[in-house]
């Protein structure tokens, strides 16, 4: 059963077409990797996934449930995107921790904030701060970072700010996790640590989009490729068929480009 | 010499006038200021549009301009209402023009502080989940503080010089009691006011410099 539908989702900036009918679907424990040139519409789909931005047209399901309808008003009310965004994890490009939080505060905080609402809060406070303290440890050691609890952002490098980044996004159980181009600010030595990690998590099965320029990695982590430009899916496939045996000519180019370098 | 005691007692006397007045626009156009700066940031255009043109307008023209419309302001246009008579009416109608013009200024210390936050943090708390005052209270509000440390500190030590300028509305500040004496002669006392600005800038210095020291854990 396919834990994510993707339905005709189109956007436009402007009278710029940036999104144009993109249709599919994930299973859940699948990977799933998004490659293209820059400026092919990539990361402004991860954007509608989130909802940072609003898709112009189409639908999002999530689990069976329409969590996002272009045509039904309803479900666009603030507070519903809020609590259905949920589903979804972002991994920035540019990492965005908070910086004068520790990075156990950062994994930690949008869960405290999400639990003072629940309305048993008040009786367990401490259990319930406890357990989330506990996870975030937890997630932290996941990726390699128990010795750098107390750090502030700016005393560790972007590989490690990328990896707590990962933490935190995994800190809400999100269903499906994204992540935008999470090597590309990141110098190559220090790209191969986030690497493992995003690798060690699809061992676990963890759903996945990945959008990225390594198409090495691509091909080894995911278990299906989309191939994007000019807003389209041109080709999706296993990465054997995309990569070895591309069918359209546009990919092909695309391909080629990056094996001639 | 003991002219010179009941000098610098009645000299210091005046300065309380002027520490008050500081105290007092701090106290209220530091909050003030920030309600002036979401106004001017605000997607209600006609709100924004007033807001930016009565900042246009309190920073364009002179304070010492303001002080004086002010006071007399509501007497000559017939204006049902009036300051209270006397030392006091001139003392909170000097408040009440300095909390305006520089709330207006700290406004737009405000609002260059919360748009130089970079949108990747309200981004990352949005997809957190987290509401847009979870955002501001959580994320952004202590990120802006740190930015606006330097500049507010400046306006601040602006401020203490500033508030000689209640004189203009005959209020006996420190400069107007020492101009009493230099107009009988005695040129001392007006220098001797130097010093009384000076150390108190100096303690807001070091306080300043605390706080920045303190906000120093993080980077921005």
């Amino acid at each position: 059963m396919a834990i994510l539908e993707v339905n005709g989702i189109e956007k436009s900036f402007g009278n710029i077409k940036v999104l144009k009918n993109i249709d599919f679907s994930l299973e859940k424990g699948e990977v799933m990797a998004i490659i293209g040139s820059s400026g092919s519409g990539k990361t402004t789909l991860l954007r509608c996934l989130n909802f940072l931005e609003r898709p112009d047209k189409g639908r999002i399901i999530v689990n069976n449930e329409v969590i996002f309808d272009a045509m039904d008003p309803a479900t666009q009310k603030e507070s519903e995107l809020r609590r259905k965004r949920l589903h979804f994890g972002l991994v920035f490009q540019n990492f965005n921790l908070f910086p004068q939080y520790t990075v156990l505060r950062n994994v930690t905080l949008a869960a405290e904030l999400l639990a003072k609402k629940s309305p048993d809060f008040k009786q367990n406070k401490k259990e319930i701060i406890k357990k989330i303290y506990d996870r975030g440890k937890m997630l932290l050691s996941q990726v390699g970072l128990s010795d750098k609890l107390d750090c502030y952002p700016h005393m560790i490098s972007g590989g490690q700010q990328q990896r707590v980044a990962i933490a935190r996004a995994l800190a809400l159980e999100p269903d499906i996790l994204c992540f935008d181009e999470p090597t590309s600010a990141l110098d190559p030595e220090l790209t191969g640590e986030v690497l493992k990690v995003i690798k060690g998590l699809a061992e676990r099965r963890t759903t996945m989009i990945i959008v990225t320029h390594e198409m090495d990695f691509a091909r080894d982590v995911a278990d299906r490729v989309i191939f994007m430009d000019g807003g389209v899916i041109v080709e999706q496939g296993s990465p054997q068929e995309l990569f070895g045996n591309p069918k359209e000519e546009r990919t092909k180019q695309f391909l080629a480009g990056y094996k001639s370098i | 010499m003991n002219e010179i005691l009941v000098i610098i007692g009645r000299l210091s006397e005046s300065f309380m006038l002027n520490c008050k007045l500081f105290i007092l626009t701090l106290l209220f156009a530091l909050p003030l200021g920030m309600l002036i700066a979401f106004g001017s940031m605000s997607r209600f255009r006609p709100l924004q549009w007033l807001t930016r043109t009565f900042v246009w307008i309190i920073r364009g023209t002179p304070l010492m301009l303001q002080l004086i419309i002010i006071f007399y302001g509501p007497g000559l246009l017939n204006m049902p209402f009036s300051w209270p008579s006397g030392q006091s009416g001139r003392f909170v109608a000097a408040t009440v023009a300095f909390v305006i013009n520089y709330a207006c200024y700290f406004s737009e210390i405000y609002r260059g502080g919360i748009e130089s936050i970079p949108v990747g943090q309200y981004e990352a708390g949005q997809v957190l989940g987290m509401t847009k005052k979870q955002i501001f209270f959580h994320v952004t509000l202590l990120q802006v503080i740190k930015r606006i440390v330097p500049p507010i500190g400046n306006e601040v030590i602006t401020l203490v010089k500033d508030t000689s300028l209640a004189r203009i509305i005959a209020n006996k500040e420190i400069i107007m009691m020492a101009g009493e004496y230099s107009n009988k002669g005695l040129i001392w006392p007006l220098f001797a006011t130097g010093i009384y600005f000076l150390v108190f800038v100096g303690i807001l210095t070091i306080l300043l410099n605390w706080v920045e020291k303190k906000l120093s854990y993080f980077r921005v």
